[in-house]
């Protein structure tokens, strides 16, 4: 079998590598095709109300404007089950930044200073855009995002009191997804067909979106997305983007491209719900927790619910011999949240996992012995035993890797002039997700291969590890495989989200590769030109319910340095080890480890927006003010895994490395904090004014 | 974006005149604020006259052994210039802690004088501003301001100047030479940019179709020990929450000279003359240095939010003077 060796789990280079430093990789906005038109939205400037007036004049005078869309001429569409999508349907206003207008013109200029002419009047109504614990409109939903329950209890409460307790708070901000390609979509209607190319995670469900939206049969949709600059989350399902592309192109006959400018993203393409936390955890005085309880509380908006899961992960973690997870959400005249590189996991597991250390504190033990005590023999809500759980050995493995055991536990015990130097230690879950995907396989006279799958590429290297996985079921060299992603004429897969897609999508490849080599050794002769093809699908395998509990898990440390001059806490080391099953490309998984760490990072330390009550809008709207890690924040970040082996979880035996390397940052980063200083930060991010306050009061 | 014309000047008396030939004219430097600006419809110019490839940039050292800095030099060029790496470590400090490589490459010197607070509310048209929009009022001063300033603020405006290097240049008692109408004239940096009072829509005193030519680093203060300090929220491309920077000679433990000014604490860089006064012809100790700090800080008014910035610029500018002095004593 030549060549099989290095394409499972290799470390093969990104195949569209080359066209991506070169600039020849085309991205949705940059599909010039004749005639092209520019537009530009026009958002609300009221946090609640309605449109009373649109006067499009003063626009449509300016030259270059084509068109001024608003709710009283836009082309209809159907109720979208998204309501973020119902956009100029109607005058409603429901939060500071939803479109009003869209502008349509010969240029990005001139689209621009249109939709700044067109004059819109508003009869406005008082707003809230305030989350509080005790908000009078918060209420337990009855699920939350990814359909779990809002509540969840198990055990009874302990009579007597617990050896040590901990009963705190902690406040993560809004959070912006914020990819380096903002989301656009290009429009093209011809002869009844609609065409968009679309920065999107999943151009299946655009497509699905469109068809419903605009009454037409899929079969007259195309939707491409052959290069994504990324989305982590909000690209996850179709934005107001392409509906408006697809209204402008259809009332202008020209081809229509929607480009979002960055400072727009936050109101309309999701965000990470602040999230208000209550975690109390009671333990004996070895260490195993006799109670668990994490409340959470959240905001959505008017339009739609959507309900950060934040408690879920303690339902996953930790043994207790009592625990309540729940979550109460409020709608407020604020931005509808979404998807989030690791919804529920990144702030639930950013406070569980501090409030494991401030446990571990109390109880003067190890936080990482903290956590091997409290490992559970199975999944404490379900009852299901695990298909694979390796958090000790990760905990362990990072233990050694990071010279844990010569770390002295005192806090503020370790200074370097004015800075004070501090480790932290948290766990990272994430679930193990997985959806039905079509694919197609195909094998050439010339004795390559072509395999189809409408994965998308989002910057992960999916074309890529979709080529290991079929030169692995063929068993042929990977420069013999080609992938096409990233089109709706190809095979239909699910979206690039939940860290599936990598195992959805592999899961088809592998089983239509498999079967294409049973035909090909069936075969006899030369092969017909049109080569040979198997398709698979994996609906009713990939979907079905599982006896296992199936997650991911890491550890992470960090050790920072707090500035004790000015507050600043700077990362000075991070270091993640993972148990994700078979890791099926070490190069890209060890990317999105990274990745993951600096978001999480950002997390941290620098990111978060501000929610003006008196306007209604989030303040840091740029990547000037919302502070992403620059690279002088991200010092060196290690990634590990282990080789796990799991049986229960698909044919290549991968659980997905997309999003757990953000879960358990913010906490380690956290906890390293507290080890600096002896002061507990508990709202993040941790910048200066923060800490600095807090370092004015601590001991000694 | 509204049509401009664009001019290029090849002469500062040309740029002048094509200033004032074109009402609503604006000066191109490095672009890097004002495009931003008009971009946003901040800015709403009729024409650019494009001053950055006038004959202004070059770093020379002047008979008096003074140091002119062209208005067109770019600020990773200043900052990298051996005469201010050498003579004016503070200037080069300021320079290199502000913004990202790619946009000193492209800022210029005047540019970097001129450029306009990054509020959010005067960078965003559809709220009241009374820099951008005079009489409509503030919202940051109830509103999000965390960023905004403690000291010299108003009823009408609250913002910040952005700038590092004026920082530098106001503690090193830096000139700004300016041409215009009524021909050439020089202002110290210290002053040149305004408190907002009444009319927070003048950041500072230049007139009206007045060209920076260049900066002026004087002799004065050239090789004495100076350095910038700047706290953020991350290690590079992020404003100031506060700054400073020194100039400081000590001569048998006392000192002899004291330049400091602090940045992101008000509308314009503020030069810390209390503080200098108390600390001239006094001892060069931590505990001095504490004292006149916290006089010149005294003044401080802080908002809801910005509390924070007191200490901070306490800090800062105690650890920087601490430092200096301990190594001029060595």
């Amino acid at each position: 079998m030549p060549g099989t060796g290095t394409a499972l789990g290799a470390p093969a280079e990104r195949r569209e590598g080359h066209l991506k430093v070169t600039g020849g990789a085309r991205y949705a906005a940059e599909y010039d095709l004749p005639g092209r038109a520019q537009a530009w939205p026009v958002p609300a400037t009221v946090a609640r109300g309605r449109v009373t007036a649109v006067d499009a004049a003063a626009a449509l005078r300016l030259p270059g404007v084509l068109a001024v869309l608003t709710h009283e001429n836009a082309p209809r569409i159907a109720e979208p089950e998204d309501p973020i999508l119902g956009v100029l349907q109607n005058p409603a206003v429901p939060h500071r930044g939803w479109f009003v207008a869209l502008v349509v013109a010969e240029s990005l200029e001139a689209a621009r200073a249109g939709a700044a002419a067109v004059r819109v009047e508003y009869a406005a109504e008082d707003h809230d855009v305030t989350l509080t614990t005790d908000h009078p409109d918060a209420y337990e939903p009855e699920s939350v995002n990814g359909e779990h329950p809002t509540r969840r209890e198990h055990g009874r409460r302990a009579s007597d009191s617990p050896a040590a307790r901990v009963n705190v708070a902690y406040e993560v901000p809004p959070l912006h997804n914020h990819p380096m390609e903002p989301h656009a979509s290009t429009a093209h209607w011809d002869q009844g067909h609609l065409t968009v190319y679309s920065s999107s995670q999943g151009g299946t469900t655009v497509r699905e979106t469109l068809a419903a939206l605009f009454g037409i049969p899929e079969e007259r949709i195309t939707v491409v997305a052959d290069h994504v600059g990324g989305g982590f989350g909000s690209k996850g399902t179709p934005r107001p983007d392409v509906v408006l592309a697809a209204m402008a192109a259809r009332e202008t006959g020209r081809p229509v491209t929607v480009s979002f400018p960055r400072r727009f993203l936050p109101a309309v393409v999701g965000h990470r719900a602040p999230t208000l936390h209550r975690v109390r955890l009671g333990a004996d005085a070895d260490g195993r927790l006799t109670s668990l309880t994490h409340e959470v509380t959240t905001h959505t908006s008017r339009i739609k619910e959507f309900v950060e899961q934040a408690a879920v992960p303690a339902r996953v973690m930790y043994d207790a011999s009592h625990s309540l997870t729940v979550h109460r959400v409020a709608r407020l005249d604020v931005p509808t949240p979404s998807w989030m590189r690791a919804p529920g996991e990144a702030p639930g597991m950013y406070a569980l996992e501090s409030a494991m250390d401030e446990l571990a504190a109390e109880l003067g033990m190890d936080p990482v012995e903290l956590r091997i005590v409290n490992e559970p023999e199975r999944e404490p809500d379900s009852g299901k035993p695990f298909s694979s759980r390796h958090l000790v050995d990760c905990l362990r493995e990072g233990a050694r890797r990071f010279d844990w055991s010569r770390r002295d536990p005192r806090p503020g015990s370790r200074a370097e002039g004015p800075l004070l130097i501090g480790t932290g230690v948290a766990s990272a879950t994430y679930p193990v997700l997985v959806s039905p995907s079509t694919a197609e396989a195909r094998a050439l006279p010339d004795g390559t291969f072509v395999v189809r799958v409408n994965a998308t590429d989002i910057g992960t290297g999916a074309r890529t590890v979709l080529a290991q996985v079929a030169a692995d079921a063929l068993e042929v060299p990977l420069e013999r495989v080609r992938t096409e992603v990233g089109s709706s004429d190809l095979p239909s897969a699910p979206l690039a989200g939940g860290s599936s897609g990598t195992a959805s999508w592999g899961w088809a490849v592998h089983v239509a590769c498999r079967e294409l080599a049973g035909l090909l050794t069936a075969h006899t002769g030369p092969l017909p030109a049109e080569g040979i093809r198997a398709h698979a699908d994996t609906s009713g395998r990939a979907d079905a319910e599982s006896p296992y509990a199936r997650h991911a898990f890491g550890a992470h440390f960090a050790e920072v340095g707090v500035d004790t001059v000015t507050g600043e806490v700077r990362v000075r080391r991070l270091l993640g080890v993972y148990a994700a099953g078979r890791i099926l490309n070490a190069r890209t998984a060890r990317s999105q480890f990274v990745g993951g760490m600096t978001m999480g990072l950002g997390m941290a330390l620098t990111e978060g927006s501000t929610m003006d009550a008196a306007f209604g809008d989030f303040t840091e709207c740029d990547l000037a003010s919302y502070h992403v890690p620059a690279h002088a924040d991200v010092p060196g970040v290690e990634a590990h895994w282990l080789d796990e082996t799991d049986a229960h979880l698909n044919p290549m035996g991968s659980k997905g490395v997309g999003e757990i390397g953000i879960v358990g940052t913010a906490a380690a980063i956290g906890n390293a904090v507290h080890h600096a200083t002896g002061v507990r930060f508990r709202v993040l991010p941790l910048t200066p004014d923060k800490v600095l306050g807090g370092l004015a009061g601590r001991p000694g | 974006m509204k049509p401009f014309g664009y001019v290029r000047a090849a002469s500062v008396e040309e740029a002048t005149e094509a200033f004032a030939a074109h009402p609503g004219a604006r000066y191109l430097g490095g672009g890097t604020n004002l495009v931003d600006l008009m971009k946003l419809g901040v800015e709403r110019p009729a024409v650019l006259v494009d001053v950055s490839r006038l004959p202004l940039d070059t770093v020379e050292e002047l008979p008096d052994g003074s140091v002119r800095v062209g208005a067109a030099v770019r600020n990773s060029d200043l900052a990298a210039h051996p005469l201010v790496r050498d003579r004016y470590p503070a200037l080069s400090q300021a320079l290199l802690a502000g913004a990202s490589g790619q946009l000193r490459n492209a800022a210029t010197t005047g540019g970097n004088l001129l450029q306009r607070t990054r509020c959010p509310y005067f960078q965003d048209v559809s709220k009241p501003c009374n820099k951008r929009e005079p009489g409509s009022g503030c919202g940051a001063r109830d509103g999000v301001h965390r960023d905004h300033a403690v000291l010299g603020h108003s009823e009408s405006c609250v913002a910040t100047h952005p700038s590092d290097m004026a920082v530098a240049l106001a503690a090193l008692d830096a000139r700004v030479e300016l041409y215009g109408e009524l021909g050439a004239r020089s202002v110290p940096a210290a002053a040149f940019h305004r408190l907002p009072g009444q009319h927070p829509e003048r950041d500072t005193e230049i007139r009206p179709g007045e060209l920076i030519t260049s900066v002026v680093l004087p002799a004065a203060t050239a090789g004495l020990p100076s350095a910038y300090r700047k706290a953020r929220d991350r290690a590079s491309y992020a404003f100031a929450l506060a700054s400073v920077a020194v100039v400081l000679r000590v001569s048998d433990g006392v000192v002899a000279h004291a330049g400091i000014a602090f940045g992101a604490l008000a509308h314009r860089p503020w030069r810390a003359q209390r503080a200098e006064e108390a600390l001239l012809g006094g001892p060069a100790t931590a505990a001095a240095f504490a004292r006149a700090v916290e006089l010149e800080l005294a003044a401080a008014e802080p908002l809801r939010d910005n509390g924070y910035k007191v200490p901070l610029a306490r800090n800062i500018a105690v650890d920087v003077l601490t430092r200096l002095a301990s190594a001029a004593a060595t």
